[in-house]
């Protein structure tokens, strides 16, 4: 690529970016007045949610299913990475160098707090920003750190408690989701058990989540290394 | 006033990080200037009073997607090396 084409390129990518950035913000301001507020019919089944934080209350009870299939769709991309990398067994790639001592020492560092940091972000979703999304991600950048520095422990590498792990958090999720089906319809906590349930849910994906989006780091094919072999 | 001063301020770097992370030719460098749009974005999402998204913005978006573009950029290097 010569460097005319590559300026007429960028050029072009610039415009085309900055009119539809104009698009967006016109249409933004172009946008009618919903037709439907649901905040208040949220505020107003609140108490009937248990959980006082509204977005833990929409994202597990009021819209549970949205969530039921968002971790359903996780778990086929990893599938996917999976089945892409070939192999029969899931194995881990190889670290390309060996870890830097630093990186080693501030590992062993952030690695507990990082657990006790996801803990609470676990806990805080009934009542504050937070939940099993957030307390996820941390602990899959914790899993990830760790097999940076060369550091994951054994056990977390079997590959049988892995697959189990991961599924997990999807099959509590749909037990509990079929539960109420014997008195009515899906997803229909029971009002007094909501606030227990919900917990149990959240404590399901944030092990799962983790092991899921940790993994779609961990376990992509060593694409280049296999060539070279 | 001083709430509006750091609003515009947030905005104008979020265009700029969005902006260099596009059209800088350095892919390293274009990763970082990735990581630290999705930093910035975290902070606005905190102003626009939605700290659950802002979490999530930080934590995904930020770290892991962050890691997992360093990994190609990693790939493509090897790769481009390995090649005569």
């Amino acid at each position: 690529m010569t460097r005319g084409t590559g300026r007429f390129r960028k050029m072009l990518v610039s415009v085309g970016c900055a009119s539809l950035a104009g698009a967006a913000v016109f249409a933004v301001m172009a946008l009618p007045e919903p037709a439907v507020r649901l905040a208040g019919p949220v505020e107003a089944n609140m108490d009937r949610s248990g959980v006082t934080h509204p977005v833990t209350a929409v994202l597990l009870n009021f819209r549970g299913y949205d969530t039921l299939l968002e971790i359903a769709v996780l778990l086929l991309a990893l599938l996917g990475v999976a089945a892409a990398g070939g192999s029969e067994k899931i194995g881990l790639r190889r670290l390309p160098s060996a870890p830097h001592a630093f990186l080693q020492s501030l590992t062993r560092l952030m690695a507990p707090l990082m657990v006790l940091a996801a803990g609470y972000l676990l806990w805080a979703g009934s009542h504050r920003p937070g939940g099993a999304f957030q307390a996820a991600a941390v602990l899959a950048a914790g899993i990830v750190l760790l097999f940076l520095a060369g550091l994951l422990p054994e056990r977390l590498q079997s590959d049988r408690l892995l697959r189990v792990g991961m599924v997990a958090g999807f099959l509590v999720f749909l037990a509990v989701a079929a539960f109420p089906l014997a008195g009515g319809a899906l997803l229909q906590y029971p009002v007094p058990l909501a606030g227990a349930l919900i917990l149990l849910i959240e404590s399901g994906l944030t092990i799962s989540l983790a092991l899921i989006l940790s993994g779609l780091f961990l376990r992509l094919p060593d694409e280049f290394e296999e060539e070279e072999e | 006033m001083i709430a509006l001063a750091f609003d515009l301020l947030l905005a104008a770097s979020l265009l700029w990080a969005a902006f260099r992370a596009l059209t800088t030719l350095d892919l390293f460098r274009a990763v970082v200037m990735f990581i630290v749009f999705g930093l910035l974005m975290a902070l606005a999402w905190a102003r626009l009073d939605a700290p659950d998204l802002a979490l999530a913005e930080a934590a995904i978006g930020a770290g892991l997607a962050g890691a997992l573009l360093f990994d190609s950029v990693g790939h493509l290097r090897a790769r481009g090396r390995s090649r005569p």
